[in-house]
């Protein structure tokens, strides 16, 4: 009888503790690159404030979004962490869920850079040698010919005749699409391959861009799924690869990786600020604006993290490889003013 | 049949080539045997060695005394000692003072350096602003007074005490220069910088990125012990229950067929799939709390029953028929039979079943990614508050925290990551050695 009666009473403790859900800590899910600025925020934020220190998940854009938009309440989150502005499609499924009121927060650049390993060859790229050393078809002649290309030297005179060997992040990650746009788009269009590719579609601009960053599927360009770290180790692994990292990554590893310049622009917090290295990306946070007098603390948090002695130049996340924002006074009006997109 | 009488009266002493051949193929078979146990055995010392090797410095920690003096001025401006007020004073704020304090101390014991002051500041971890922070806070009396504590040193500085980080790779490395390595160096002779035993590893919560020389195991630990409770109070009742009628009382027919292949069904599902289940079930339905230990736990359990209930059937079954008949046949009812005859004895085999059930539930990732429990937690989560009721307060668990720490950018967190698996580890051997025990002890062979 007892095994029964142990087993009634612990079920109904389980139901006893579902009734009660209220939360006083707030929970950020989202961007895996904005995950580091966000936990150290969120850390600060902890020993500084009467506050609990928020939660702070990863999983991605696109799943933080999607979560960020499953509805209202407490047990949905907060802050939805994101390294790409949010699309329409998503404003819209959030309004079918209640989400309607959201605030959009820029907290800085993340510059993507191009590194090997520290003891190999160094390279100064421009964005046509990436499209010509991936692309799966590139301009010869005037006509588009399957790439090729096996060593930096057939890409490029210039550069050493090193196998092509590129680790670039998966299509499942932000970055992916950043590299896409800024360089290998760009690199289709300085070749001439992109204006060959609308006059083949006859004009269909869209398709031509689509065809242009379509990469070579014969083990040259390899897909990282995982984080930097895997990045990292396949380099290490193996000298004749090249990775995309994310500027902050690489700051902390400039022990192992040498960085290539980008157009003749070597990437660093500087040269990112003022615009000069052409790639990088701006990072997102949003707010549920309808949480904000739910949730303690959630409005505090969201002010601290765009504070000056934050997201500053001189703050912790400049330090670790944000790129802060020149116009941060606008974002802190608008957290302060509670202004929605 | 002559050539086979002449080969029946080969002598047993002289072996023919049909006998040598089938000695040899027994030969070939155990060197097969013993390559197969050795490859096994060098993949787990090589496993060993490198999680060893990489982790076992997590559990020394480099840290620094100052004797510094607090100063009014920068601390309590007003000098009142009003707590709320005291609190404006930021840990940036701490920093300095703190940094100060270095910087004079380095001159009082003539320690010369051509770093700037930021680069010398930079030689404690951001950490130890707020642990100066929290002790002036806890006693404000100590404003104006000179103190003498330790500090945790940054992380790149602990490295060089572990050999992660030399002179060379220093030069390299833009977040660590050689001038503050001469001065860790020039520290350790006058006694200020040691390395000694990291408690806080285990005790200490997570650490953001920019700190990794103070990640510690504490949420992590407390997260799997929770969830580690509800799997065993949740888990351990329901499968013996359903185990026990299972076995004793329910009728043989198909739908008790079903149900047992179902079950060692259930076993073999990958245990993603009980992470989308929970998310379905007790986040979205009953409204449970995200990354909660009560979630992660009733998740495990789903996970872990079916694993509960076979060893437990098994167990029951190994109780002989004669044991049954004989209460029985003494009066005893089938309830009573069971309860005072048939469990007592089945008991050591159940628990066996179980620990092992609970070693893998302790291990799992998998299904706790989806349920929000992969998350940067630093608040100990309680066992009970009247707002997330029991154990609704967000944590992580020990696997999830190795899994978080492998990504993150520091080299240093892979020294935390390995660490973890070493905490990890020593819990499994602990639980499996307890399943050990309950078993040589308990356990009867009939």
């Amino acid at each position: 009888m007892s095994i029964a009666k142990t087993t009634i009473s612990t079920l109904a403790v389980c139901a006893l503790a579902g009734s009660a859900y209220a939360r006083d800590n707030v929970q950020v899910a989202g961007s895996s690159t904005v995950l580091p600025y966000a936990s150290i925020v969120a850390e600060a934020f902890g020993e500084n404030f009467d506050f609990p220190t928020p939660v702070v998940e990863s999983g991605g854009s696109s799943s933080g979004l999607k979560r960020f938009c499953e509805g209202l309440g407490e047990n949905t989150i907060d802050i939805a962490n994101a390294s790409r502005a949010i699309k329409e499609k998503e404003v819209k499924a959030c309004a079918e869920a209640g989400v309607t009121d959201i605030i959009e927060v820029r907290i800085g650049y993340d510059g993507i850079v191009f590194a090997s390993g520290i003891e190999g060859n160094q390279f100064a790229f421009t964005p046509s040698d990436w499209f010509l050393a991936l692309s799966d078809t590139i301009l010869v002649d005037g006509a588009m010919v399957p790439n090729t290309n096996t060593t930096w030297a057939d890409v490029n005179s210039v550069m050493p005749t090193q196998p092509l060997q590129a680790f670039i992040p998966g299509t499942k990650h932000g970055t992916r699409e950043v590299f896409e746009e800024k360089v290998i788009l760009e690199g289709c269009k300085t070749t001439g391959a992109l204006d060959a590719l609308v006059a083949a579609h006859g004009g269909n601009t869209k398709q031509a861009e689509s065809d242009c960053m379509a990469l070579r599927t014969d083990g040259v360009s390899v897909d990282i799924d995982g984080d930097y770290t895997e990045t990292l180790a396949r380099i290490e692994a193996n000298q004749d690869g090249i990775g995309v990292f994310g500027l902050a990554f690489y700051q902390n590893n400039t022990n192992k990786l040498q960085v290539g310049t980008m157009s003749g622009v070597v990437p660093s917090v500087e040269s990112i600020s003022s615009g000069e290295y052409p790639v990088s990306r701006p990072l997102y946070f949003y707010i549920k604006a309808a949480h904000l007098d739910v949730i303690p603390g959630l409005k505090d948090f969201a002010e601290f993290f765009v504070s000056d002695d934050i997201a500053g130049p001189d703050g912790p996340l400049a330090e670790y490889g944000l790129v802060s924002d020149p116009n941060l006074k606008s974002t802190q009006e608008l957290v302060a003013t509670e202004t929605k997109m | 049949m002559t050539a086979h009488s002449t080969k029946k009266h080969g002598s047993l002493l002289v072996k023919d080539a049909r006998t040598q051949r089938r000695n040899n193929a027994e030969l070939r078979f155990r060197a097969y045997g013993l390559t197969a146990v050795i490859v096994g055995i060098l993949a787990l010392i090589v496993l060993l060695v490198s999680i060893f090797s990489n982790g076992i410095s997590a559990f020394q920690q480099t840290k620094l005394m100052i004797t510094l003096e607090l100063p009014e001025a920068k601390l309590d401006q007003k000098g009142q000692r009003d707590l709320d007020v005291m609190k404006k004073v930021t840990t940036i704020g701490y920093s300095k003072v703190l940094g100060n304090g270095l910087i004079d101390q380095l001159d009082r014991l003539g320690i010369a350096t051509d770093l700037k002051d930021k680069d010398v500041r930079e030689i404690l971890s951001k950490e130890s602003a707020a642990t100066l922070r929290d002790v002036v806070l806890a006693d404000p009396s100590l404003i104006g007074t000179t103190v003498t504590m330790e500090f945790l040193v940054n992380g790149r500085i602990d490295g060089y005490f572990k050999g992660r980080v030399d002179r060379a790779s220093a030069e390299l490395d833009k977040n660590v220069k050689p001038g503050q390595l001469d001065i860790a160096d020039a520290l350790t002779e006058h006694g200020l910088m040691y390395t000694q035993f990291n408690l806080d590893f285990i005790l200490a919560p997570d650490a953001s990125d920019q700190r990794p020389e103070a990640a510690g195991l504490g949420v992590a630990i407390l997260g799997s012990i929770y969830m580690m409770l509800v799997v065993l109070f949740v888990a351990l009742p329901v499968g013996v229950a359903a185990s026990i009628y299972l076995e004793e009382f329910a009728p043989k027919n198909r739908l008790t067929d079903v149900i047992e292949v179902n079950i060692s069904n259930l076993a073999a599902v990958p245990s993603i799939v009980y992470g989308i289940l929970g998310l379905a079930i007790f986040i979205n339905m009953a409204q449970f709390n995200q990354s909660s230990p009560l979630v992660g736990g009733l998740v495990l359990t789903l996970m872990t029953l079916p694993r509960i209930i076979i060893p437990a059937r098994a167990a029951l079954k190994s109780v002989p028929p004669s044991i049954r008949d004989a209460a029985l046949g003494v009066g005893a009812s089938r309830m009573q039979t069971v309860f005072h005859h048939v469990l007592p004895l089945a008991a050591p085999g159940i628990l066996t079943g179980v620990i092992i059930g609970l070693g893998q539930a302790l291990g799992e990732t998998a299904p706790l990614l989806l349920i929000g429990m992969v998350a940067f937690v630093r608040e100990y989560p309680a066992a009970f508050t009247a707002d997330a009721g029991l154990f609704g307060e967000a944590s992580t668990a020990l696997p999830v925290q190795v899994f978080n720490w492998t990504q993150r950018a520091d080299p240093a967190f892979v020294e935390r990551a390995s660490g973890a698996i070493i905490v990890l580890l020593v819990f499994l051997l602990i639980m499996n050695a307890l399943a050990i025990f309950l078993r040589r002890r308990y356990e009867r062979r009939w």
